[in-house]
């Protein structure tokens, strides 16, 4: 039986991680190839790394960390960020990455996802989807989110989007629920679960984990298969050791070594 | 001891390179059919699809190389795949070093597809490729694709029911996780492999 995988994100902005509130005031939390370490050791089961302003920057994600990376850390990680054509995932993809998430650019040319797909296969394919509810009730998504001058909202509806990128040959979807992110008070379990339920792809909740029980509710009430978060980990506020200990009480399956 | 990585294009190949490092072991990196047949040790690593892969074997004039192989060889994700005969990805005639079909994992409630995550790898015969590999240890797999449970299951692993996770027959090994990227238990199996 597979487990759920607890997966840290670092947020990378200028070769550094940092983390922000809601999306805005980074705040530096410490060196990349520190982090990997420090979380590859603790039992994290997957890294993200998302170049927060490679997007809005117009420029593709800065490489050659992702080879320190790679050499060091022996836990499968994807890179994200302004990856915009085949060839700019591919040369992610070659200096050591197992998967690329695409999320700006494939919301203004679609097609990408399905020259990602046929190229290296769905396996490799990740599309991020920040996604904010609208005042209407409809949750939509947001595009270049890594800078609040360029954020934009798009009239995509999120489930739509959802349904869109697997039929393209996403792998896998990373759900931002951007209401929830940085604030800690648990994931959105209502957008989750509306997820879930048309998403036949693994599904990985993001934005607002704050206790050991929001991974508890993501996994067991909205049935994700992976539950990501960064600044409870940064910060120290939750142990990966712990919460697996305490994901296995409550009777969630996950891996420890 | 020599160590080859057969460069067939997947994209896993650095990792795979930098996993072998970790164990003190320098892999070459070539598409050289002298230097694959002068080898102790060959992996044919693999991340993409079958029919792509076999074209890019078939290109650089490496499948009767590989049958020819006497030494150890392994492979890795699709680079096991590729060991077997037939692949349902694409209708794929494959290597067919080890009497075995892939199959897709078949779509069914809660079994997503592809199986991404890590899962346990369960010892189904006593083999040196699996030394050390204790109750209930996860490997990190990725694939839609599978190799049924036959003669040539070394390890199973559960996903709807059970496949091979691990195979061998002759000299041909494969594992359908990525032991580059499934901690101390991957770096393990890997070792095991080099110990041959």
């Amino acid at each position: 039986m597979l487990s759920r995988r607890i997966i840290p994100c670092l947020d990378v902005r200028n070769g550094q991680v940092v983390k922000g509130v809601r999306f805005r005031d980074h705040v530096v939390m410490g060196e990349i190839v520190d982090l990997a370490l420090r979380y590859r050791d603790e039992g994290a089961d997957e890294l993200v790394f998302y170049d927060i302003t490679a997007s809005p920057e117009g420029r593709s994600v800065d490489r050659s960390w992702v080879e320190k990376v790679a050499r060091v850390i022996d836990i499968p990680f994807c890179v994200a960020g302004g990856i915009r054509s085949v060839d700019e995932a591919r040369a992610v993809l070659h200096a050591g990455a197992d998967k690329i998430s695409v999320n700006s650019p494939v919301l203004a040319r679609p097609a990408l996802i399905d020259e990602l797909a046929a190229a290296f296969g769905v396996q490799c394919v990740v599309v991020g989807i920040d996604s904010l509810r609208d005042g209407d009730g409809e949750w939509r998504v947001r595009q270049y989110t890594g800078d609040p001058a360029k954020m934009q909202a798009l009239p995509r509806r999120t489930l739509d989007w959802i349904v869109e990128a697997q039929r393209r040959g996403a792998g896998e979807i990373v759900l931002n629920c951007m209401d929830s992110d940085g604030v800690r008070r648990g994931y959105d379990l209502d957008q989750l679960r509306a997820a879930r339920a048309i998403c036949q792809v693994p599904l990985v909740a993001s934005g607002g984990a704050g206790a050991p029980e929001h991974f508890r509710d993501a996994f067991v009430e909205a049935d994700v298969d992976g539950a990501l978060a960064a600044s409870v980990f940064h910060s120290g506020a939750i142990s990966i050791p712990a919460l697996k200990r305490y994901l296995q009480a409550e009777g969630v399956r996950v891996r420890s070594e | 001891m020599s160590v080859v990585l057969v460069d067939a294009g997947g994209t896993n190949i650095g990792s795979v390179r930098y996993a072998l490092q970790r164990l003190g072991a320098d892999a070459e990196l070539t598409s050289e059919a002298a230097a694959i047949r002068a080898a102790d040790k060959v992996i044919l690593p693999g991340v993409g699809a079958a029919g792509p892969g076999m074209t890019r074997l078939r290109e650089l004039g490496l499948v009767e190389v590989l049958r020819s192989l006497r030494q150890p060889v392994l492979g890795v994700c699709l680079g096991m795949q590729l060991l077997c005969t037939h692949s349902e990805e694409g209708d794929t005639a494959c290597l067919g070093l080890i009497p075995a079909s892939v199959r897709r994992f078949a779509e069914a409630p809660g079994l997503r597809v592809p199986h991404m995550g890590w899962n346990e790898v369960s010892i189904r015969r006593e083999h040196p490729l699996l030394a050390g590999l204790g109750e209930g240890e996860q490997a990190y797999f990725v694939h839609s694709y599978a190799v049924p449970v036959g003669d040539w299951t070394l390890a199973t692993a559960d996903y709807g029911g059970a496949f091979s996770a691990m195979i061998a027959h002759r000299n041909f090994h494969g594992m359908q996780f990525h032991p580059e990227r499934s901690a101390g238990v991957g770096a393990r199996l890997l070792k095991n492999f080099l110990d041959l």
